[in-house]
């Protein structure tokens, strides 16, 4: 054997495809329910802010199959789910409604169909409050802000903005977005002795929601294990959100001593689970003739739902990333996390870093537009370089490979000929009007909750020489078992199939961190590879005990070890070394290096490298409907030194896709009683088949390397794709600013429904 | 309620089961018969997670209610593949890494599979609009669509 199969770098299927394509791969809703397993369902309030009044739940009780109810009194432990421990996020609220969908109690039945029957014949009075929707109005309101604000500042703005040439201000308002992945929330209970139970749940979270399950029934975190096999997706959704779920399976479980299930229809899982922040960007940018940009002051408020959960943080990526590629020799960034009378928003790719990008876009397209200039040309000009490579933030920017990716994108997209094609098509007045963008994200890569970044990891060979692989991490569709799994094989030097991944539970490792901020590969084959280091070292060290060998003789080969002039198998090294009573198990470790923030001064290195991207879109607009199609999409990307290609570019298209999704077709929609209006597919529209570009090209920047001692040199790739997105909507405002001789800034707001692009043309069109 | 009792043929079997008036065919499958390849993403028919073939016609099984499934043959995608002998969809899904979470992949199987039989050569277009029922949050179709022109050149090529 020359090769192991499976090994780093190389294409490999996902571990469970051939289950996935027979239907054979088990979600949580698949799992066999024991006899007596019930069943609960969550009632929701049906006004947006409000006093408890009276909470008459005869009638659910009374009803068929139902066994009983759960309410804020049956709460054996702390009535608090917050995530940060900020103490404002119970599992049921006992005086007060937040908002419109809020869970209020839980009933539990004999099956789903009866409890969930049983929920809507409660009778609950509440005496309205007013409420404050949208974070305008919660400041309007003198509403507070969920979490302490954040203040990024560098240079003497104000003076910058003074001394600038040219000045301009503006807001732009950007929707959040449902994650719509298409397993819902779910979480089954299972009982054990004294104070223990089992919940398998479909989150991103296990460690988090074994937390919070032991601390709402009041028990040690050791009575409580979470199992997650793998997810339905999860883009955020499932890191916080989960836990109400898991929390309520598990009294109840407790309570009746039966497995329970809960698992909300689509609609309640969208009107009572949290989404992206919607924000509002107020900006002000000075540039000089050349499009330069001088100084920057922007305040981002956001939409942050009626409690804490994620939203510090969420909030201060927004900041992190309103930068996206360019330097700001003066800057002041703020932001503003609204509390408001809304489900409470949480993590969603990216993290708050796509809002702080397209706002950095959107300044970029003003000043374009007011030069009468290409709006990549200012992009170049703005891009971080040397003697400008210092963020709002303080991190220097030492990984920069911006004008690479952008210039060779530029070249294989054939931009600027398309460009003036685009152009010269447009001065002809027909009704469809085209747009071209080409538009660059850098991300950067760490949580910057610097604690988070630590991950676990356990590994097992056992004496016939196959080996377990446990780690912290949590498989929802990214591909970071099979990852891990090739660095296992790779430091083994074995085929990949004798590996097994065995499903994340808090049992085998424990406080782990989220699985997100794209950080599941970078952390946890890291602590894989540490774990197999261990063994590793273990068995050189018997090799060289039992053949007087020094350590440099000792060599992992494919399927075998060289032992100074001796070549033995795998297998047969590991019977020996188990017969000697060698060691064959460890438990691995990683934390980040280099980074460290101090949210105080703004300053720090929050993240230990930058992951690099440029799209290219081509749109087609239809001026009289509103209507458009995306022509053409180029991309490259850069994932560092890919551990495994075609997952990678799965996650680039995947990523690319949905943040087209949430600029363009994806609407959330409140009526004035704080009623979420877009509550299902069926009226919330994330991409289709057929909304697929036309042409689509995506590649990997196959030529670069993390600079930094990533695992085997890769990048984290769950997030940064997502912004690629943002060239679309720069597209649309191309075309639409078409219509009046590209001489305005068209300021769409985000989505830019077809509604929206007309709405646009029609302003335009009045100027024109 | 009395439960009413169905004769249907499922993957080729004759199979019996009892539901009530009210329950869909898809809770049927999942809950009554242990084939939990059909998934509920919606329960609306907008997602097409849930897809099945009844009759020859591509269905959403959470708009079918059990009870009519009686006397009809009902193709989920249990039934796909035969024995360990992959269907060339399904092979070809894998090997275009044309899912992720894997969650939509027996709906879009299946719809893929309806559309094949009914049209053994589409164009990327038609493919596209047909798999528009099925939704997929994790891989932006780009290789769902890919694998399934890929294997219709194939099985054109074989036949
Ligand atoms: S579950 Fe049937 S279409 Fe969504
Ligand atoms: S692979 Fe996850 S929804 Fe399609």
């Amino acid at each position: 054997m020359t090769r192991v199969k499976g090994a780093a770098h190389q294409d490999l299927a996902h571990d469970s495809a051939v289950k996935h394509v027979s239907g054979a791969a088990e979600y949580t809703d698949d799992i066999p329910e024991p006899v007596g397993t019930l069943h609960a369902y969550l009632g929701l309030s049906d006004v947006a802010h409000g006093r408890i009044a009276a909470m008459d739940l005869t009638a659910v009780r009374a009803a068929p199959g139902v066994v009983g109810v759960l309410t804020a009194e049956d709460i054996p432990g702390a009535n608090d789910i917050s995530p940060t421990g900020s103490g404002d996020d119970p599992v049921f609220p006992e005086k007060t409604v937040e908002f419109h969908g809020q869970p209020l109690f839980a009933v539990v039945a004999t099956s789903r169909d009866a409890a969930r029957r049983a929920a809507a014949q409660a009778r609950i009075e509440i005496e309205p409050l007013p409420h404050a929707l949208d974070p305008l109005a919660a400041i309007e309101a003198g509403y507070p802000e969920v979490t302490a604000p954040l203040t990024l500042q560098r240079g003497a703005v104000e003076d910058g903005m003074a001394a600038a040439p040219h000045r301009i201000r503006g807001r732009m308002v950007i929707g959040g977005q449902d994650h719509m992945y298409l397993e819902g929330h779910i979480a089954f209970a299972h009982p054990g002795e004294d104070e223990d139970v089992v919940v398998y749940s479909s989150s991103q979270h296990p460690s988090e929601a074994q937390h919070m399950v032991a601390h709402v029934l009041g028990v040690p975190s050791h009575s409580v294990v979470v199992n997650v096999r793998r997810m339905g997706g999860g883009f955020g959704g499932k890191e916080t959100q989960m836990n109400l779920f898991a929390a309520v399976a598990a009294m109840a479980a407790k309570k009746w001593n039966r497995p329970v299930k809960i698992r909300p229809d689509r609609d309640q899982d969208m009107v009572a689970t949290g989404k992206r922040h919607d924000f509002v960007a107020d900006y002000a940018v000075g540039y000089d003739d050349n499009g330069r940009i001088q100084a920057v002051d922007g305040i981002f408020a956001a939409r942050c739902g009626f409690s804490a959960d994620l939203s510090g943080p969420v909030t201060d990526r927004a900041l992190f990333h309103a930068d996206n590629a360019y330097f700001y020799p003066h800057v002041r960034l703020t932001s503003r996390p609204m509390k408001t009378n809304t489900v409470s928003n949480t993590a969603f790719r990216g993290f708050g870093g796509p809002q702080g990008v397209i706002v950095a876009e959107r300044m970029i397209e003003e000043i374009a537009y007011a030069l009468g200039r290409d709006p990549l040309e200012i992009r170049k000009a703005n891009f971080y370089r040397d003697g400008g490579d210092v963020t709002p933030y303080h991190q220097v920017v030492e990984d920069n490979i911006l004008e690479r990716i952008v210039g060779e994108l530029e070249n294989s997209a054939d931009y600027q000929a398309r460009r003036k094609a685009v152009i010269a098509a447009n001065a002809k007045g027909d009704i469809i009007r085209r747009g071209i963008a080409l538009t660059p994200v850098k991300f950067g890569i760490s949580f910057t909750a610097t604690w988070y970044n630590q991950a676990g990891a356990l590994v097992h060979v056992y004496n016939d020489g196959s080996i377990m692989l446990n780690h912290g991490g949590t498989e929802m569709g990214q591909g970071l078992n099979i990852k891990v799994a090739q660095v296992v094989a790779d430091a083994f030097q074995v085929d990949i199939d004798r590996i097994k991944i065995t499903r994340t539970t808090t049992e085998k490792v424990p406080n782990t961190s989220a699985t997100a901020a794209s950080s599941g590969t970078d952390l946890n084959g890291m602590a894989a590879l540490d774990a197999c280091e261990q063994i590793k070292s273990r068995l050189v060290e018997f090799a060289c005990e039992t053949r007087g060998v020094e350590p440099g003789q000792v060599e992992f080969l494919p399927g075998r070890l060289r032992i100074g002039d001796e070549e033995i198998g795998f297998d047969a090294l590991i019977k020996q070394a188990y017969m000697a009573r060698v060691h064959l198990s460890a438990a691995g470790f990683y934390k980040t290096p280099k980074i460290h923030w101090d949210r105080e001064e703004g300053k720090g290195r929050p993240f230990y490298y930058f992951a690099y991207g440029a799209a290219c879109a081509e749109v087609a607009v239809d001026t009289l409907t509103g209507e458009y199609r995306v022509e053409r999409v180029d991309i490259l990307h850069d994932v560092g030194k890919s551990l495994n290609p075609v997952i990678d570019r799965g996650q680039v298209e995947g990523g690319f896709i949905q943040g087209m999704g949430w600029l363009t077709t994806e609407e959330l929609w409140w009526d004035e009683a704080g009623r979420l209006r877009t509550h299902a597919p069926s009226t919330y529209k994330i991409p289709l088949a057929s909304d697929r570009p036309r042409v689509f090209n995506v590649a990997l920047a196959d030529w670069s390397q993390n600079a930094e001692r990533t695992i085997k040199r890769s990048k984290a790739v769950g997030e940064p794709p997502f912004m690629l997105g943002i060239s679309v909507f720069e597209a649309l405002s191309m075309a639409v600013a078409s219509v009046a001789d590209y001489r305005e800034c068209p300021r769409l707001d985000a989505p830019a429904t077809p509604e929206r692009v007309l709405m646009a043309i029609e302003r335009l069109k009045g100027t024109a | 309620m009395s439960q009413i009792h169905v004769t249907a043929t499922i993957n080729g079997d004759e199979t019996e089961f009892l539901c009530d008036p009210t329950e869909t065919l898809l809770d049927v499958l999942r809950d009554h018969l242990d084939l939990t390849g059909s998934k509920e993403g919606c329960g609306s028919g907008d997602c097409g997670a849930c897809s099945i073939i009844l009759d020859g016609r591509l269905v959403c099984s959470c708009l079918v209610l059990a009870a009519e499934a009686e006397g009809r043959s009902v193709e989920t995608i249990e039934g796909m593949a035969e024995g360990d002998k992959l269907h060339p969809l399904q092979e070809k899904f894998i090997e275009h890494a044309a899912l992720q979470c894997g969650i939509c992949t027996p709906g879009i199987l299946v719809a893929a599979k309806n559309l094949l039989e009914r049209n053994p050569n589409p164009s990327e277009e038609e493919v596209r609009y047909w798999l528009a029922g099925n939704l997929c949050r994790c891989t932006g179709y780009d290789k769902i669509i890919r694998a399934v022109m890929d294997t219709a050149a194939e099985m054109r090529g074989a036949a």
